[in-house]
């Protein structure tokens, strides 16, 4: 029987509003509490990655700006911070989450302008989680001890900070409140294609009127980061990037006595057994790797699938990707916003041409894409084995790998066959099946029966290549103490 | 596919629903934004897929035939807009409002098989169901047992439906499920399978009559299932949320859902209906509001 | 008449047998006198390997092993080494030890090995958490091992270093393969006869002898170690260490030879976060 209704139902544009958005043509450094120009007047364009506009000119910090930022850190933390009270650190970090939230829309909007993410996700997800976590840490400044039974905690002291482009404010929660809760002071760069929430956030903490120098936020690339990475008066290293990257890092302070913590890369397993809640396995799917563009260092981006259910799962999952929908980040019903830069879309195309030369079945949704703009429509790839390069490496786009299994030995073993190890997901009705599941993947989170749910509550960390060290919860304490 | 080709059989498995990860699902729905000439659209489509309904102790012919009228002539200020899709009442009432409702495109629905509770044998139900459709119905809107149901005698409740569907005839079948007393959507989607296996026409959330009635999360476990099933026969079913869908944005929402669950081919009458007496106004002063660019007071819109 | 002593040949442990090392190699123990005492095995970097085999294949039954079990094989060890009280005296004494020192050694390594033992059906309990997740999710942390540790043992203890280090390390799950000090190795080898009687399993408790200088390029560039604990705080060690460590993200742990501490063994645990769905249906209230 076909459609009698000739007519399509369409969704008409939502554009989220950017009238409320107060944006500067040029952002300097937020050093010692003032912004700051840099020695050397270099500038570089943040852009939307979704009309390829310029957004923002931005300061590169170089060495000496660096220093600069690092000494108003330590100043801070020698004539403030450490003499502050605990829960006076704790009511500055309540204000914080306070002013994120009255503001949310506002670092939703930017967040998707100068990222690409779906407004849905900045305003849902990344915004409120980044309040969250700020309110979160806020407790724990005065309650420190009992974290830690039969010790005394102490801060570490400055702790650089260097976080990626994927989720520029919550990354940017995720470092600066444990750091300050735990009594230290920061210096934090931003990712060079999203600085702008952080310089947004660098406003709160002027307008709650944090001492200066407790928290600095220098933006810039690479360069900038190594600046940090090997400033001799930095105790503490926080990064969260490329397994690539983290590893120069381990290298370049393995003479020194700084403490590190690294959050890397990631090859999630997600496991889809046969007695599996089928329907919201696919939903987990879809989350799992096509949340944020795939740029998620623990998207699901292996699917391992029971051979005897392949079909009708496959089959299921191609018709809910052509529910989704690519296109502008402000519009609110965007499901799939822009790639972050062009660079990440060049490498994304180069991982498919990969898939395809080496003979996996590519299925893509034909949804229309913006002429202007990186852009990279959900993608899956079948009949994937583990010596594909698609089931191997991190692309860190939208774009899943499918294998099968038959039992549960193969997939556990399939599953960990992987030097990465940061987050796996299983799919089962059996309560016995999961535990003996979740216990024996390799991975820091391993999510059950549902993917991708984040809490500042819980923990958030990998094993073997996916770095070391835990962000969130109580765990999340000891990167930035001595115990 | 001819529905008849397709043996009518229970299933040897059903599928399980995890709850929270349903209702992820809908608040990924609920987020849709539906703005301008998509909203006026969805609007009008809702308004033609309700079942007017009546189903009180204190129905009489007066008060049907008022509903009938309603039904054909929702808002007559504002132009274009579409009939209901049917009116739903007492099989007493059906003769008096296929009376009313003659030569238009409005269907007579009726319930039946001991509404609300079902609590009476299969003789009585088919008798019941016989009258309604001698009366003249379009449609028949029959209740399961669900006592036999939660005492696992899932053969007995599949049977009355294939009974029942046989005295049907040609008028369509909705089954109504009354999820609010199922407790689980692992056992309205068990409900669901059950009764499409029997190759009904629609199912149906609820009688209205019990809290909860239609919410998303069930509705859209009921649409998966019709989807499966569509998978496996190639037979479409109807789908009917019933009670409970009182606004134009809880319309749309549900719309969507179908929208994305089983695709445009289902957002027809023919397809989806809502069971519902209130809905229509809340929808009419929507479209008034888009229509004249304010917002609109109630005591506009006639209550029938 | 004179005795003639019947001299002990010490070889290396690895997987639960006593082979030499592969290399032929070896080094003398000398005595404060110059005399020497024993030939020690001066292991290679294929030693080394097999001894990462072997651990890595004991890695998973022995962290799937009940807690209870696993406290109950550290407790063996701790009856063992007491019943063998005497020939570790000796040993001491043999390499420069007074006999008083030798004795205060001792009990404390037993005394350690009963004090990690007692930990391993409990760190779990108080380095998890249930964390109060702000969605309808039950979620949990708990630590579990990291897997094959690669152990340089203290170089300036023989027997309470060494046991210090095994010990929190394999209370918490984990394997290892132990590079014992090369001035003062001679309990290590007989420790690890302890080990074997102790029922635990071959491969668990690897023990090599040999040249740190030599041995700890090849610990922190093995890309199956997956943490290597050291202990000595020279500075060029360390950042060789921490430098080769990066091919595999490998963890680096300084621990120094200090008092019974239950964090030794969160040092070797990764933290493992669960979530999973609570369904919420029926009446509000939970049950109030």
């Amino acid at each position: 029987m076909t459609n009698k209704n000739n007519t399509h139902w369409n969704l008409s544009p939502a554009p989220e509003s950017t009238t409320h958005i107060r944006l500067q043509k040029q952002y300097e450094l937020f050093i010692d509490g003032k912004w700051q120009k840099p020695q050397k007047p270099v500038y570089f364009d943040t852009i939307s990655p979704s009309t390829e506009q310029v957004l923002a000119k931005v300061a590169e910090a170089g060495e000496a700006d660096v220093d600069k930022a690092v000494k108003a850190a330590r100043n801070a933390y020698n004539k403030y911070w450490k003499k502050l009270a605990p829960k006076e650190k704790g009511k500055y970090l309540y204000r914080i989450a306070r002013m994120i939230q009255e503001r949310a829309r506002e670092f939703a909007v930017i967040e998707s302008m100068d990222g690409g993410k779906p407004i849905r996700e900045s305003r849902d997800i990344d915004v409120p989680l980044a309040a969250a976590h700020f309110f979160y840490y806020a407790g724990w400044a005065d309650k420190l001890d009992y974290a830690f039974p039969n010790r005394k905690p102490q801060p570490l002291g400055v702790a650089g900070q260097i976080i990626p482009w994927n989720f520029p404010l919550l990354m940017a929660a995720w470092k600066i409140a444990p750091a300050l809760a735990c009594g230290n002071t920061v210096v934090l760069k931003p990712a060079e294609t999203t600085p702008l929430t952080a310089l947004k956030l660098a406003e709160i903490i002027s307008e709650a009127d944090l001492p200066p120098g407790v928290v600095n936020i220098i933006t810039g690339a690479g360069k900038t980061g190594a600046a940090i990475v090997n400033h001799s008066d930095i105790d503490k290293i926080a990064f969260t990037g490329s397994t690539e990257v983290g590893k120069i890092i381990q290298r370049a302070i393995a003479g020194t006595n700084k403490k590190i913590t690294l959050e890397l890369g990631g090859k999630a397993a997600n496991i889809v057994f046969d007695d599996a809640p089928l329907d919201q396995a696919v939903e987990g799917i879809i989350n799992g790797i096509y949340f944020n563009q795939g740029h998620v260092c623990c998207a699901g981006s292996r699917l391992f699938v029971q051979e005897s259910i392949c079909d009708i799962l496959v089959k299921k999952l191609k018709h809910r990707m052509k529910a989704l929908i690519v296109g502008d980040p402000l519009d609110k019903n965007t499901d799939i916003g822009a790639i972050n830069s062009k660079a990440q879309l060049n490498t994304i195309n180069n991982y498919i041409a990969w898939g395809k030369k080496e003979g996996a079945e590519m299925f893509q949704t034909n949804c229309k894409l913006p002429e202007k703009g990186f852009w990279c429509p959900p993608t899956l790839f079948l009949n994937v084995s583990q010596s594909h390069k698609i089931a191997q490496e991190e692309i860190f786009g939208p774009v899943l790998a499918v294998q099968t299994f038959r039992t549960e030995t193969e997939v556990i073993e399939k599953a960990n066959n992987t030097p990465y190890g940061l987050s796996a997901g299983v799919w089962t009705d059996k309560g016995s099946k999961i535990f003996n599941m979740t216990r024996k993947l390799r991975a820091g989170v391993v999510w059950a029966n549902t993917y991708n749910k984040f809490d500042p509550t819980s923990p958030f960390g990998g094993y073997k290549e996916s770095g070391f060290g835990r962000e969130g919860g109580l765990h999340g304490l000891s990167a930035y103490l001595t115990v | 596919m001819i529905k008849n080709q397709v043996k009518q059989e229970l299933p040897l498995y059903y599928p399980r629903v995890d709850q929270v990860g349903v209702e992820d699902r809908i608040a990924r729905i609920t987020s849709r934004s539906i703005k301008n000439e998509s909203k006026m659209q969805g609007l009008k489509l809702a308004l033609s897929m309700i079942d007017l309904t009546t189903l009180e102790g204190a129905d009489t012919v007066g008060k049907v035939k008022q509903l009938c009228y309603k039904a054909l002539h929702l808002h007559d200020s504002i132009e274009g807009l579409p009939a209901t899709a049917a009116v739903c009442v007492y099989p007493t009432m059906v003769k008096t409002a296929k009376k009313a409702l003659q030569g238009s495109s409005v269907k007579v629905a009726s319930v039946a098989t001991a509404f609300p509770a079902g609590q009476a044998p299969l003789k009585v139900k088919i008798d019941d169901t016989k009258f309604a459709v001698s009366e003249g119905a379009d449609e028949v809107d029959m209740v399961i047992s669900r006592g036999k149901f939660l005492q696992g005698e899932y053969n007995y409740v599949f049977d009355e439906i294939c009974a029942i569907k046989e005295v049907c005839g040609i008028a369509r079948l909705k089954v109504i499920l009354e999820t609010g007393e199922l407790g689980t959507l692992d056992r309205v989607r068990k409900a669901s399978d059950i009764a499409l296996h029997a190759n009904v026409d629609f199912i149906k959330t609820s009688t209205g009559k019990i809290s909860p009635a239609a919410t998303m999360p069930v509705t859209y476990v009921m649409l998966e299932a019709i989807r499966d099933y569509y998978q496996k026969t190639g037979i479409m079913t109807g789908m009917k949320p019933a009670g409970g869908i009182s606004t134009a944005k809880q319309a749309l929402h549900y719309l969507i859902m179908v929208k994305e669950v089983l695709g445009e081919e289902w957002l027809t009458p023919q397809w989806f209906r809502f069971g519902a007496s209130r809905l229509a106004n809340d929808i009419l002063m929507q479209i008034a509001k888009q229509t004249f660019g304010c917002y609109q007071n109630k005591d506009y819109f006639s209550n029938d | 008449m004179k005795r003639v002593e019947v001299l002990k040949t010490y070889k290396i442990f690895i997987g639960g047998a006593f082979p030499r090392t592969e290399s032929g190699r070896y080094y003398p123990l000398l005595n404060k006198q110059g005399k020497t005492i024993a030939n020690i095995c001066l292991s290679s970097k294929k030693d080394l390997r097999n001894a990462v085999v072997a651990a890595r294949n004991a890695c998973a039954g022995w962290a799937a092993k009940t807690a209870y079990n696993r406290s109950q094989i550290l407790y063996r060890m701790a009856e063992m080494l007491e019943t063998r009280k005497a020939q570790f005296a000796d040993e001491l004494l043999k390499q420069g030890f007074a006999k008083q020192q030798a004795e205060k050694e001792i009990i404390a390594s037993i005394d350690r090995l009963i004090y990690y033992a007692g930990w391993c059906d409990k760190y779990m309990q108080i380095y998890s958490s249930v964390n109060p997740v702000a969605t309808s999710h039950f979620n949990f942390s708990l630590p579990e091992p990291m897997g094959v540790v690669g152990i340089l043992a203290p170089e300036n203890s023989s027997l309470l270093g060494l046991i210090s280090a095994i010990t929190p390390c394999v209370a918490g799950g984990n394997t290892c393969v132990v590079l014992a000090s090369y001035t003062l190795p001679l309990c290590a080898i007989s420790f690890a006869e302890v080990i074997q009687c102790s029922d635990v399993p071959a491969g668990v408790i690897n023990i090599l002898t040999g040249s740190k200088k030599e041995l700890l390029e090849h610990f922190s560039n093995h890309m199956d170690i997956n943490a290597v604990v050291y202990f000595d705080n020279k500075y060029e060690e360390l950042k060789k260490l921490k430098t080769q460590a990066a091919l595999n993200v490998k963890r680096i742990v300084t621990q120094t030879l200090n008092d019974e501490d239950p964090y030794k063994i969160l040092d070797l645990q990764e933290i493992k976060t669960t979530w999973h769905p609570i369904e919420n249906i029926g009446s509000g209230g939970g049950g109030y």
